[in-house]
């Protein structure tokens, strides 16, 4: 066939590269969300995947039902506090490198229900990578985070991940509960900095994520 | 049009003039008072005797702190057989919102007597397995009372 010729006579047997850029190269081209659908975001998402809009052009269609084969978690719509331990055990049980988007305003800040039933804003159980506004996003926007995802990874050191992969590993994983972490010393300044700030916004949960992996 | 319904509150009547505390017919339904500490034998009376085979629905109310009694339980009462509906109504006070069971009667009601002690903290007495059912076990309050802030008490921990 034609690429291979003009390959072979081009380039040489050997490249030399950064092993960040294969690394992540492979990573970005195969992102397998789990499926994960919470509320009327989920159908969009469902759409996303499907012929119009056509998720696989990116590499990330195949959804997984099993949280151990999957690197992205899509949180499509509400978390209600219920569901909220459910939700960290899934994201526990993935393996790194995972990466978390949260689709749409419910899902983002607990959208309209601001209410005792609904987590206001997934990014207070686990980190979240990319943000989806809208009501439900378009399937054109949840393709647009996913690019998005992609750029970030490309962007990524594979050195960044070694912390994280041991902080991750002391999970308690009791069924029923969150897992009760020691906290790394920015989280814990995190939640000094939300324990200060109680009066002005009294109803959020102080977080201990909201530090961690800002790129 | 609800004469045949009339006729049921009589044989509850007629059964034990104590069960039939006050009866309301409104747009085509009867409401009967009870009682709350004979709205399981009353239960039982017109389960076996007036053929209200089936508990359509179970569901607390919370009228406002301001009135009392506060709460009330309703149950929605519908027969197979003759296809007719009744309501029975049990008035609580917020001091003790207590009330029997009736899983007895009908097992269905396990379930409904478990959310309306989740969102409205009547307690069914004797019933075999109380605990909330809707909102997370260490949920503080109960959620549909009209004191309740519609945010919760405090910040919520996740931990």
């Amino acid at each position: 066939m034609g690429l291979e010729n003009n390959l072979l006579e081009s380039l040489p047997d050997v490249l030399t590269v950064r092993l960040d850029a294969v690394i992540n190269w492979a990573r970005k081209s195969s992102l397998w969300p789990a499926t994960f659908g919470l509320a009327c975001c989920a159908i969009e998402m469902m759409n996303t995947v499907s012929a119009r809009n056509d998720l696989s052009r990116f590499g990330a269609e195949t959804f997984r039902a099993s949280p151990r084969q999957a690197d992205v978690m899509i949180v499509s719509g509400r978390v209600s506090r219920k569901m909220a331990p459910v939700l960290r055990r899934i994201y526990d049980q993935m393996p790194e490198p995972k990466w978390v988007i949260s689709m749409g305003a419910c899902a983002t800040s607990g959208g309209v229900f601001d209410n005792y039933a609904i987590v206001q804003g997934v990014d207070k159980i686990v980190p979240v990578d990319v943000y989806v506004p809208g009501c439900p996003p378009r399937p054109e926007m949840l393709v647009h985070a996913i690019m998005m995802l992609q750029d970030k990874i490309m962007n990524e050191s594979v050195k960044d991940r070694r912390d994280t992969i041991e902080s991750e590993s002391r999970q308690s994983l009791v069924p029923g509960t969150l897992p009760i972490t020691e906290g790394t010393a920015a989280e814990k300044l995190t939640e000094a900095e939300v324990a200060q700030d109680q009066v002005s916004r009294p109803y959020t949960i102080p977080s201990r994520h909201e530090k961690r992996r800002s790129s | 049009m609800t004469e045949k319904l009339h006729e049921y509150v009589e044989m509850l009547r007629v059964r034990n003039a104590d069960w039939v505390a006050d009866v309301k017919d409104a747009f085509g339904e009867v409401t009967v008072t009870v009682p709350a500490e004979s709205i399981e034998r009353a239960c039982h009376y017109l389960r076996d005797e007036a053929q209200f085979d089936m508990l359509a629905d179970l569901c607390g109310c919370d009228r406002g702190p301001e009135d009392d009694p506060r709460f009330e339980v309703n149950y929605h009462l519908f027969s197979t057989i003759h296809y007719n509906r009744l309501r029975l109504k049990v008035l609580l006070s917020e001091d003790s919102p207590r009330v029997p069971t009736v899983t007895g009667v009908w097992k269905t009601a396990d379930w409904h007597e478990r959310e309306t002690f989740d969102l409205f903290g009547v307690i069914f007495e004797d019933h075999p397995d109380l605990r909330r059912i809707l909102l997370p076990s260490d949920f503080d309050g109960h959620a549909l009372r009209k004191d309740y802030p519609l945010r919760g008490y405090e910040p919520y921990s996740m931990n």
